[in-house]
């Protein structure tokens, strides 16, 4: 399999701040990359350097096969670039947001193509209402529907589901994954542990350097972390109790099970056990979302 | 993708005119905007510019036109120097490089002596009233300039001065402010809706965010760029003809030049404003700031330019920098076209400055647009 995306040892600083750097990443044809990282860890500069909005300051690569500094214009071509912020425009109908988009790709056959991306997107019904006036799931839709207009071999998604409610999240993602099925290449930046376990390989991000790849599943396994999990009342009071002691490294109540997790075996026992057995506590595989909050907690350790 | 795209530019081109059409607020401005200002400043506005350049066309150089001369020096309203013929006279008004000439008739001496009571012709550029009301009334008390001269048997007679003054008030013959107003509104009214909406337009998609998405498409900033300023050029000239109009209705102005080389001239002082916008455009970080920009320019061109008041009658430094300022020399072209009906030979001086000014900040956007979010 050849890399849509292969580039190494990517530099940017804005100022004194190295928003990225040095980062190596490769993304397989047909692949969805999940994204991900606190932030600020250098996701969005990533993104637009990817695409040449952004120079780098050191290292390059491709995209596509292309160069990402001599080639950013026929990169463009074959990508499709949904920005983090809402940016169509929103004086404009969604059909006339898609015309523009179409006619700047210069697609042939323009009506038809809008037609058959407003019908692939569920968007009919919508595309004489003002963009602007568009919900939040219905805004990413159109988005994205502009994005594949041109059918780009790549798509780069910043956080596209923020602030979108679950099912609009749910419906987007079945989109992405009926595309990647077609052999689009997809990067997707995001926040949402349920969509990073809709990846079929994920990358994190810190301070701008990679911190993590592989499956969720590797990356679950191979953080080392152990997690026990107990299931009781008043897990308010008990959580508040474990917070801080020593070998703790996070605490979360989900509903009605308590989860805790940490590096060190015997200092999680020990701090379980100093409850008194009021909780029988089982140990678990660790879950994504422990592992990042591992990770987010505790940047300078984290291994390559 | 390397090439001029003109689909590309047509894309860009029929968003632009949507979002145009879908501002009513805008559209109300664009109207209401020229009729206001017409009305507003059509009454309004007057100076005493003194230090005026006036021409001598005399074929005697005898005592009393000296006596004469100095007694118009002395008033402080004209600059007098010689002139050689009757055609630099009228190069000299048309072109705006005088505002009077006086004639001294032949054998102007001898007249007096005789007591023939001579008439000393002052043709007077009257396309800017108040630039010469002044300087025309203090004519009525020069006839006794020569009083100290003449024979003593002419002043018997008080009714009956030595000489007279006529003055023929040329291109402007009844005087009317509204009349130099209307040129002077025409530049204004065009530099407001190019340089201000070609200004917001541009920054408009930076701060909405659209920028981004624009610069990730395959559109070029050339295109973006020409699309975005058609439909304003497309405005300006509605608002000029309807400016045009109604002076031409209301107010009797007339339109002596040739139309073709006026619109001409308009689209290249347009062209001039759209540059400057899309300089700021590319400098300012937010809407609030661009707007702060074109009226920075906008206060000078008021107030320097001759709009407000007469060029002639500012301090030499004030003219130097008024020199700079397109609107300037707009204003004098349209002014010259419209009342004086200058063709291309009397408003080229005024031409290649606008030009030159254009070109040199039309380098400085393209210098200074950002291919990329750096």
């Amino acid at each position: 399999m050849t890399a849509a995306i292969d580039v190494r040892d990517l530099h940017k600083r804005y100022g004194e701040r190295r928003v990225v750097d040095g980062l190596t990443l490769s993304v397989a044809e047909g692949e969805i990359c999940g994204f991900l990282g606190a932030n600020g860890s250098g996701k969005t500069t990533t993104i637009r350097m990817l695409c040449g909005l952004v120079k780098p300051d050191g290292g390059g690569g491709t995209c596509l096969g292309l160069d990402i500094i001599r080639d950013a214009p026929k990169i463009r071509l074959q990508i499709g670039y949904m920005t983090q912020r809402f940016s169509f425009y929103e004086d404009l109908t969604v059909s006339e947001n898609l015309d523009f988009v179409a006619a700047v790709y210069e697609i042939p056959n323009r009506r038809e193509a809008v037609k058959a991306i407003v019908a692939r997107m569920g968007l009919a019904d919508r595309t004489d209402q003002l963009a602007g006036q568009l919900s939040g799931g219905w805004k990413q839709r159109l988005a994205l529907a502009a994005c594949v207009l041109h059918k780009p071999k790549l798509l780069l998604l910043d956080e596209p589901t923020a602030g979108v409610d679950a099912k609009a999240r749910r419906e987007f993602w079945d989109l992405i994954h009926d595309m990647a099925a077609d052999g689009l290449t997809v990067l997707v930046s995001t926040h949402y542990m349920d969509e990073a376990e809709r990846c079929g390989r994920i990358v994190y991000l810190s301070d701008g350097k990679l911190v993590v790849q592989g499956t969720p599943e590797e990356v679950a396994r191979n953080s080392n972390l152990v997690t026990f999990r107990a299931a009781g009342a008043d897990l308010d009071l008990v959580a508040r109790r474990l917070r801080g002691l020593p070998g703790v490294e996070s605490v979360a109540v989900f509903g009605s099970a308590l989860h805790i997790a940490g590096m060190d075996r015997a200092a999680l026992e020990r701090a379980t056990e100093s409850l008194g057995g009021i909780l029988v506590w089982h140990e678990v595989p660790p879950q994504l979302e422990d592992v990042f909050i591992h990770l987010l907690s505790r940047p300078d350790k984290a291994a390559p | 993708m390397n090439g001029f795209s003109f689909r590309r530019f047509l894309a860009v081109l029929r968003k632009e005119w949507i979002q145009v059409r879908r501002d009513p607020f805008t559209l109300r401005m664009i109207i209401a905007l020229p009729v206001m200002q017409l009305f507003l400043f059509g009454y309004a506005i007057n100076a005493d510019p003194k230090h005026l350049p006036t021409g001598l066309l005399s074929v005697d150089h005898s005592k009393y036109e000296r006596t004469l001369v100095a007694a118009l020096k002395n008033t402080g309203y004209y600059d007098i120097r010689p002139l050689t013929s009757e055609a630099e006279a009228e190069r000299g008004l048309a072109d705006g490089e005088l505002l009077f000439v006086v004639n001294i008739p032949p054998n102007f001496d001898r007249s007096v002596d005789r007591g023939e009571q001579p008439s000393v012709l002052m043709d007077a550029d009257a396309t800017d009233p108040s630039a010469i009301g002044n300087a025309t009334a203090a004519l009525a008390g020069l006839v006794s300039a020569l009083d100290r001269d003449v024979p003593q048997a002419i002043l018997s007679s008080p009714a009956r001065p030595p000489f007279q003054f006529q003055v023929h008030a040329r291109y402007n013959p009844e005087q009317l402010t509204v009349l130099n107003i209307v040129p002077g509104l025409i530049c204004i009214v065009l530099t407001m809706s190019t340089l201000f909406v070609t200004t917001l337009a541009i920054t408009r998609e930076t701060e909405r965010g659209t920028m981004e998405n624009l610069l990730a498409m395959p559109v070029r900033p050339i295109e973006v760029m020409l699309a975005k300023v058609v439909p304003y050029i497309a405005i300006g000239y509605a608002q000029v003809v309807l400016i045009i109009a109604i002076a031409v209705a209301v107010f009797g102005l007339p339109v002596r030049g040739s139309v073709p080389l006026l619109t001409l001239v308009l689209g290249i002082f347009i062209a001039s404003n759209l540059a400057l916008g899309i300089t700021f455009s590319t400098i300012a970080r937010n809407q609030m700031q661009a707007i702060q920009m074109a009226q920075f320019t906008l206060l000078p061109s008021f107030l320097l330019s001759g709009f407000m008041f007469p060029f002639k009658g500012m301090p030499v430094w004030a003219q130097w920098a008024g020199e700079v300022i397109p609107m300037t020399h707009a204003l004098r072209i349209v002014r010259g076209m419209l009342l004086k009906g200058n063709g291309f030979a009397e408003i080229a001086p005024d031409l290649w400055p606008i030009c030159v000014f254009t070109l040199v900040v039309a380098a400085v956007a393209a210098w200074s647009y950002r291919v990329t979010l750096d």
